[in-house]
């Protein structure tokens, strides 16, 4: 179209002209900035590459969800530390949805306690700097926990000290077994509630579908460890003496108390605006639609599951995606209480060890760029599927 | 807030300059200094410290910064610019140091860092010489029962600081000794104090001047000790970017004439009376004999200068690290004359 001969008169190809200056000049500015910082890192005798992701991180993790050592490269450590990011994002955000929910619809409860209890919770937490609350979870946390050879013991299994909180350790045999009859316990779920539906639809008929998902979920995984070789058996964490006086748990898997103290500040924090998104979107479905829904016979809870809520989403969902958005952002502050998470191990360590501060911090914003945009587009999906549909 | 996100900005906003300031920088091998003449022109010297670590760059509550990592700039400011005191510090994390050097934010680095060969060679930075030898070393609470890293078993956490040569070496040596071990690794010193404080972790390890000057800031400093070994050579000194000789030079060499000093029992107070020494090598010192500031473009008072007001090594070392308690002893940072390894080039 745009090889077409060029007219001023022609509207299509006058509209073309500011977009095509604006990419002009855009794309000059990058390029000025390319220029001067390879310009500028050649003066000052600064090499510019990738090439250092490949070598030996030499250093060491605390915590990590893969393979990790200093012996693996700086690539490996910045997919220790995203993994972490991802891991400490999504425990905050499976927290502050939850508390978020239970929060708002207590701020609307009747019950005068509960709802100015919920009124303080929100109006302490969102107003005190998030970085504030992860100290005070962190170090006041660290002072009130005894140490390894007092820890609070939970049936002997499980132990809560200064040093971690020691779970035991599972260790399976046959796992992938495992793992495929979970995955067709989910898909024989979502058949029996498509059937349910429409045998609903069609005949008017309820099927008790909670109580068969759940038995669902439960029969099929059994099967595997009573006939296909599937089982299950823990490793407990036991009490260590390293010297006289110090003490640790040895086996077992330690959950480190940044991680717990990080999750704890991040959904704590952003629980509350997600209980304000929640208030917000109650309030916002109107009393008639109540009254309707109750006037047609529909009893308390089915006004909420089926009225109230489905209108209600429509108005929480765009503004707790931002929530989600912001977690995700605010978990770099990891690195104030030694939470391993990407800032820390990659723009922070390997940023140090390499020296190589432009390629790290764009490598850095770009990932969290990535998570970022995938939440977005999750959420914008999840939007749709409960926007308002034309029949 | 605080810290974290102004580390990032710093950092972020560094790259940034390295990006967006113009083609500046020294022209290689020129005789010009394009560093002397923007810190005359600008009336301070840039020096980038540390965000406080006692005897080292330490600021008080008004705001004065002392150490002898100070001292260097206090040095420089001297020499280029006649007065100790104009020196603009910017207290750095180890994270930005080199950026903010690199990208012209600061032009010496006094900030307790480590001479590496990959620092040096590899991220455009040159190192002018050693200001204080170091060395690795753990400190554990008095009734661990812990004598010696001998008696380290697998499991033992260790906190420490990120971005420092310590985080590597931690890995050497636990490795060496088959150990595995809990790293936990903080942005910022006085967080690691608090967790090793409150027992998060068994043992802390840093430089070993730095242990003695944390163990300062415990609640209870008496129940912490410094093991005696030394698992590391750790030289730190001062920082130049790469590509200006004669600044690098300039700062080489003033760090030089305090120690130099020292050796011919120059300081302070008895420099100016100096002037009609019969000893030569003195007389070049205070600047009575011979034209050597010419070769940087300095006067030939700047040495004396820098004797009269920071004083020689030995009186920087008695101020800063053995008068307030935190190395009494100057164990390796003696003169190579009295049984330590400080050995500078002659000053001629």
């Amino acid at each position: 179209m745009i090889f077409k001969k060029f007219n001023i008169e022609n509207k299509k190809a006058r509209d073309l002209i500011p977009q095509a200056i604006t990419i002009l000049a855009l794309l000059s500015v990058i390029i000025y900035f390319a220029t001067n910082a390879q310009i500028n890192m050649g003066n000052r005798g600064i090499s510019f590459g990738f090439g250092f992701l490949n070598q030996e991180a030499s250093f060491d993790i605390t915590f990590s969800m893969i393979e990790y050592d200093g012996s693996h490269s700086y690539g490996r450590a910045f997919l220790v530390g995203l993994l972490n990011t991802i891991l400490v994002s999504a425990i905050g955000i499976f927290f502050a949805t939850i508390m978020g929910v239970v929060v708002g619809i207590s701020r609307l409860s009747d019950n005068y306690l509960i709802a100015k209890v919920a009124e303080w919770y929100v109006e302490i937490f969102r107003n005190i700097p998030l970085i504030l609350q992860i100290f005070f979870w962190y170090f006041a946390a660290l002072r009130a926990l005894p140490l390894p050879e007092n820890g609070i013991s939970f049936y002997d299994i499980s132990f809560l000290t200064i040093k971690g909180w020691y779970v035991p350790k599972f260790i399976w045999t046959n796992f992938n077994i495992f793992l495929l009859s979970v995955i067709a316990a989910f898909i024989a779920i979502y058949f029996i509630n498509s059937y349910a539906t429409k045998q609903r639809e069609q005949f008017g008929k309820q099927i008790p579908t909670t109580i068969i998902s759940l038995a669902t979920l439960i029969l099929i995984p059994l099967i595997t460890f009573l006939f296909l070789g599937v089982s299950l058996s823990f490793e407990y964490p036991v009490l260590k003496q390293l010297s006289p006086t110090v003490f640790t748990y040895a086996g077992g898997v330690s959950i480190i108390p940044e991680l717990i103290a990080l999750a704890l500040a991040l959904s704590m924090y952003t629980a509350t605006f997600i209980a304000e998104n929640v208030r917000a979107g109650i309030l916002g479905v109107g009393k008639g639609q109540k009254e309707a829904a109750a006037s047609i016979g529909l009893n308390k809870n089915q006004i909420l599951k089926l009225v109230v809520m489905p209108q209600a989403l429509r108005i929480i969902i765009p503004p707790t995606t931002n929530q989600y958005l912001n977690l995700t952002k605010n978990s770099s502050l990891a690195a104030a209480i030694a939470y391993p998470d990407i800032v820390l191990v990659f723009a922070g360590t390997a940023l140090m060890q390499t020296g190589r501060a432009i390629e790290i911090i764009s490598i850095t914003m770009l990932t969290y760029l990535t998570l970022s945009i995938s939440i977005s587009i999750f959420m914008n999906w999840y939007n749709k599927k409960m926007a308002i549909k034309e029949k | 807030m605080i810290k974290s996100i102004k580390t990032w900005i710093l950092v972020g906003f560094a790259s940034l300059l390295l990006v967006a300031c113009g083609q500046g920088g020294g022209g290689a091998g020129s005789k010009k200094s394009k560093t002397l003449e923007n810190t005359k022109k600008a009336g301070f010297v840039k020096c980038g410290v540390s965000q406080g670590l006692p005897g080292f760059s330490n600021a008080d509550a008004s705001g004065n910064w002392s150490g002898i990592d100070v001292d260097v700039c206090r040095a420089v400011a001297a020499a280029v610019l006649g007065d100790a005191d104009k020196v603009k510090y910017t207290p750095l994390s180890a994270k930005e140091r080199f950026t903010a050097l690199t990208s012209g934010e600061i032009d010496v680095l006094a900030r307790n860092t480590t001479w590496t060969l990959s620092r040096d060679a590899d991220i455009g930075l040159t190192f002018v010489g050693v200001n204080f030898y170091d060395g690795q070393g753990f400190m554990v609470r008095k009734n661990s029962g812990i004598n010696s890293v001998n008696d380290f078993k697998n499991g033992i956490s260790a906190c420490t600081n990120t971005g420092t040569t310590t985080e590597l070496n931690m890995r050497d040596f636990f490795n060496s000794k088959n150990i595995s071990y809990e790293p936990i690794a903080f942005e910022k010193a006085d967080e690691v104090v608090q967790a090793y404080d409150a027992g998060r972790c068994d043992t802390y390890t840093t430089d070993k001047s730095g242990l003695a000057a944390q163990r300062t800031k415990m609640s209870n400093p008496d129940e912490h000790k410094v093991l005696p070994e030394t698992i590391s050579k750790e030289p730190l000194g001062p920082v130049v970017r790469q590509g200006d000789a004669v600044w690098e030079d300039i700062v080489r060499w003033s760090l030089n004439t305090m120690i130099e000093a020292e050796e011919y029992g120059v300081n302070s107070s008895n420099a100016s009376s100096l002037k009609d020494s019969e000893n030569p090598a003195i007389k070049r010192l205070v600047g009575s004999e011979g034209e050597l500031g010419a070769a940087f473009g300095l006067d030939n008072d700047w040495s004396l200068r820098i004797i009269e007001q920071v004083g020689n090594y030995g009186e920087s070392y008695k101020k800063h690290i053995a008068d307030t308690g935190i190395l009494p002893n100057r164990g390796p940072n003696q003169l190579w004359t009295k049984g330590g390894i400080l050995y500078v080039p002659p000053a001629r």
